[in-house]
């Protein structure tokens, strides 16, 4: 299958082209890579006649924050809005031996016969705090197929800046008494996201307790408006449909086109820096020469393509 | 004396316990099949495969009627091997004692009732730890004064040494969750009648092949039972601070190769829980010399019956008081278990309890098991017959029509689906749906007791699974910790060679060999797939490795969709041939067209249908090497991509 094809599957909104897409975008080959180029020309905003129309959510939090269980909550409020899913699980294990363990940390419960839903994991690998290339790229090709596109990654702190850089709408998971993200906050260590969520509600005082201090913190960092919600996914679960229209509202005032365009360069910027190295962005004059190269490029084109054209302006 | 049996029907198995008594069984030890012990019915999806495959199916009181069918209840002791569901167990049991006539005051028996192990190595369980304790704590209050001759909780060391366990761990553990018992047990019983809870508490303990340790180990375990009840429930009569134990010896070390072998062991192992009066079992059971390979026939039983029968009547052991008192090298050992145990139950305090410590505590498993899997593969632990003298003459015991294990009918799991459809359409549909709302309620209610609405929607004819379910709705559903992901990473250098090969093949790919390791239906033995999964991480693999219970579309899914290049299958359960061949249709109809390998207890003829049927390759215990079957993955890996085999 080229990836000409499966992107226009894609485009298409043909769910069984996703998984073959993922695994091509994956593939490190020269032809792989060659290949994937061709896959996400074939979802880019100029075959798509606009940006891809996914919510692409980012969802960070550090571990035991109830991530998972949250996520199963919220695939099956969005699943009963009849919106697709894909969730991109970025797992931090990366060992000495180059494996990796996936999948058990963030088990997302779901009907496996309903293809509205996919679940892929991926290891981190050596990107530290970061997002591998190819979770940008499974980012954009799965926006052009699924109604609501999760990043999920681990973390709280400066890891949440790639994930920003990608998504439309960030949310960070905290659960009360972890006092980890309230300091980050209150350092400047962590950007401000643009959801909060405090999971264990069932925990009524200490959850209430916790939504106070980030809701104060909030206010001293000049960023009252944004929302903390309060969820529970202990039976009977509360607030996952205020938290999905928290989400919705977030992503009804932000400008989607300009910061795909921006998540694109910012994409760009780092691939070619990856591919060639320092050296060869200072022979394009240096990060911000570099920037404002990429401003100048059609602001519709796919990452492989500026990619391309910086190569072409190095030569 | 006893024997662990019960299989299919409740009507074959009644059969078989009438035999048993006849033969000289002095009780009864029911064991129930996995949708049992897990809360579904037999038309569930989950229980595909599994109906009457382990143990007896009971879906309501009509089968709890049918398996003690003229079995004089007041005279029975009846040990149940029962967790999860044992609230609702002991109501069908006391429902049947009542409608024949028999009081509840007379009922003995046992059921097993510890719910931490089985989030630490058996995988039975059906709620979340907080409601499931508290389950335990209500049947406990009720039973002391409802039930008085009943031991209401059975707590399992066993199941510890099954996942891996030093027997410091072992004894730890089991302290650890009766200490988590008695605690929560505090809180709903008045002071006077506390001690005589204590006194109702027992153990089931595992007994190894070091059979000295092993006598140690249960003389350290009941001198830590004495001083916890005295330090810190203040109980002073002698008579409940006696530590009471039954033991089940220990199957992990039964092998597969030379599985006559396995008689011998289970003998010396029989002697670790017998030879010390002192700290002598109150009742043994033992395991048929063919676990390994199958289910025991009613012979393989009788078998092992025998050793206990000839260790009490034609021996000397029980002429005489405790042989090893004032013995120095016996104490010595006591002390040292002892302290050891001692220092790992205050980590497990420090975590919050055994409850909050499950984590914890699963992750210590996973690296004892690895730990001992190493030695064995390495040589350093010898296992005759296995890894040391390997060589054999042909075992005439295995040779028979049948290969020397029992096969259950596959027609029993339609028929129990059939007669649970029949059972739902002839009771008073009200009767039970008022019951369920009434359990529904105290489930929500912590300061009611969840046995006397229990009790009544067992005699109204609710379900198994509509019990569960009930308290699933309230209690929410729960996933245990598999304790790989903290598991260290190997660094011993003898996976060199198979990383390397692992990078090339990776290499080659273009992006790296990926495995789904799955556990289908409803088998909770999870020791071997979690050392699959560790070891394939460790060989440089990603692994998707997302614990038990999965059914046959959730594992076609994700391997479909994580984009795996090659899955392994994990079954210990005798349910593969039904199971396996739903999962490799399945993962057709998913689009993942990848090579599947299958582990577990696979008789050999199995195996070869397994093959036919698309399977790549089938490991069992013998297959103890690791390192070498994913060496074989690997290449199945390469095969299939037409990777080019190492110059």
């Amino acid at each position: 299958m080229s990836g000409r094809d499966l992107g226009r599957r894609l485009r298409e909104r043909d769910r069984t082209a996703a998984a073959p897409a993922l695994n091509l975008i994956e593939t490190r080959t020269a032809d792989g890579r060659v290949q994937t180029a061709a896959l996400l020309a074939e979802v880019s905003p100029a075959a798509l006649g606009g940006e891809a129309p996914a919510h692409v959510i980012g969802i960070t939090g550090p571990p035991g924050a109830g991530k998972s269980m949250l996520l199963s909550a919220l695939v099956k409020e969005w699943r009963s809005r009849d919106r697709s899913v894909a969730v991109l699980a970025v797992d931090p294990s990366s060992k000495r031996s180059g494996g990796a363990l996936l999948g058990d940390r963030a088990r997302i419960e779901h009907d496996p016969r309903d293809d509205g839903v996919l679940i892929r994991s991926t290891a981190a690998g050596t990107m530290l705090g970061g997002l591998a290339p190819p979770t940008r790229e499974a980012a954009q090709a799965l926006s052009a197929a699924f109604d609501i596109v999760v990043v999920e990654t681990v973390g709280v702190g400066q890891s949440e800046t790639d994930v920003a850089d990608l998504c439309d709408t960030v949310a960070v998971v905290v659960q009360p008494g972890a006092g980890d993200v309230l300091q980050f906050l209150k350092a400047g260590i962590m950007e401000v996201p643009d959801v909060l969520v405090v999971t264990k509600a069932d925990l009524e005082d200490i959850a209430l307790r916790a939504r106070r201090d980030l809701a104060a913190a909030l206010r001293a960092l000049d960023a009252r408006d944004t929302p903390v919600v309060l969820v529970s996914s202990v039976p009977p679960p509360s607030g996952i449909d205020e938290l999905v229209d928290a989400l919705d509202a977030h992503r009804a005032q932000v400008d989607v086109t300009a910061s795909r365009v921006r998540a694109r360069r910012l994409a760009a910027l780092a691939e070619f820096t990856l591919e060639h190295g320092e050296i060869a962005l200072r022979a394009l004059g240096g990060k911000r020469e570099t920037q404002r190269l990429l401003a100048e490029l059609d602001p519709g084109k796919p990452v492989a393509e500026l990619v391309g054209e910086l190569e072409r302006q190095r030569s | 004396m006893r024997t662990y049996a019960g299989h299919s029907t409740a009507r074959d198995s009644n059969v078989l316990y009438r035999k048993n008594l006849e033969k000289g069984q002095t009780g009864l030890s029911v064991a129930f099949d996995l949708p049992t012990q897990t809360g579904y019915d037999p038309d569930h999806e989950l229980s595909r495969g599994e109906v009457g495959k382990v143990g007896v199916s009971i879906a309501h009181k009509g089968d709890m009627h049918a398996l003690l069918d003229g079995i004089p209840l007041g005279e029975m002791n009846t040990s149940m091997t029962i967790n999860a569901t044992a609230a609702w167990l002991l109501a069908l049991y006391m429902t049947v004692g009542e409608e024949n006539g028999v009081e509840r005051k007379v009922l003995q028996g046992t059921t097993q009732n510890d719910i931490i192990k089985e989030f630490l190595s058996r995988g039975t369980y059906a709620f979340p730890p907080g409601p499931s304790m508290r389950l335990i704590a209500d049947m406990i209050a009720f039973t002391v004064d409802e039930v008085p001759k009943w031991n209401p909780i059975n707590i399992c060391s066993y199941h510890l040494q099954e996942a891996g366990a030093t027997p410091a761990q072992e004894v730890a553990y089991a302290l650890s969750t009766a200490r988590a018992v008695l605690d929560q047990v505090r809180e709903r019983v008045d002071e006077d009648t506390f001690p005589r809870v204590f006194g109702r508490i027992s153990f089931f303990v595992n007994a190894g092949i070091r059979f000295i340790e092993e006598h140690a180990k249960l003389r350290a375990m009941a001198r830590l039972w004495e001083e916890l009840g005295r330090e810190r429930y203040g109980v002073t009569d002698e008579k409940m601070l006696r530590f009471r134990y039954g033991v089940q010896v220990n199957s992990l070390g039964l092998t597969e190769s030379q599985p006559e072998n396995n008689v011998i062991r289970i003998v010396l192992e029989a002697l670790a829980v017998t030879m010390g009066r002192n700290a002598r079992a109150r009742a043994l059971q033992l395991p048929a010399w063919n676990e390994a390979l199958g289910l025991p026939r009613p012979w393989d039983q009788q078998w092992s019956l025998r050793i206990q029968q000839i260790l009490a009547y034609e021996t000397d052991m029980l002429d005489y008081p405790d042989i090893f008192e004032g013995s120095k090298v016996m104490d010595g050992l006591v002390d040292e278990l002892a302290e050891a145990a001692r220092t790992e139950m205050a980590v497990v305090a420090e975590h919050g309890g055994a409850v909050e410590a499950v984590d914890y505590m699963k992750t210590q498993l996973v690296e004892s098991h690895r730990e001992r899997v190493r030695r064995i593969e390495s040589g350093e632990l010898k296992v005759i017959g296995q890894n040391t003298y390997t060589t054999t003459e042909q075992s005439p015991l295995q040779t028979g029509e049948d290969g020397g294990i029992l096969t259950v009918d596959p027609q029993v799991e339609h028929a129990q689906i059939a007669a649970v459809h029949e059972w739902r359409s002839q009771r008073d549909k009200e009767a039970v749906d008022a019951a369920l709302t009434k359990l529904a309620a105290a489930a929500r209610d912590e300061s009611q007791n969840i046995m006397p609405p229990t009790l009544e929607a067992a005699a109204a004819g609710a379900t198994t699974g509509e019990w569960a379910q009930t308290l699933r709705d309230v209690f929410g559903e729960y996933r245990a910790p598999t304790g790989v992901q903290d598991a260290a990473a190997a660094d011993d250098g003898t996976l060199a060679e198979l990383r390397e090969e692992v990078e090339r093949v990776s290499e080659a790919l273009g992006r790296r060999v990926k495995i789904l390791v799955g556990k289908p239906g409803l088998d909770g033995h999870s020791n071997g797939a979690e050392q699959i999964a560790v070891r394939a991480r460790d060989a440089g693999m990603d692994v998707v490795y997302q614990g038990i219970r999965l059914t046959p579309s959730e594992i076609a899914r994700t391997a479909a969709d994580e984009g795996v290049h090659v899955v392994g299958l994990s079954i210990l359960s005798g349910s593969h041939r039904e199971l396996i061949p739903t999962v490799l249709s399945e993962l057709k109809d998913a689009g993942a067209d990848v090579p599947v390998v299958v582990g577990g207890i696979i008789p050999r003829a199995d195996e070869e249908a397994l093959l036919a049927a698309g399977v790549s390759r089938v490991y069992t215990p013998k297959d103890f090497e690791i390192s070498r079957i994913m060496g074989d993955i690997v290449r199945l890996v390469a095969e299939r991509h037409n990777v080019a085999a190492a110059a």
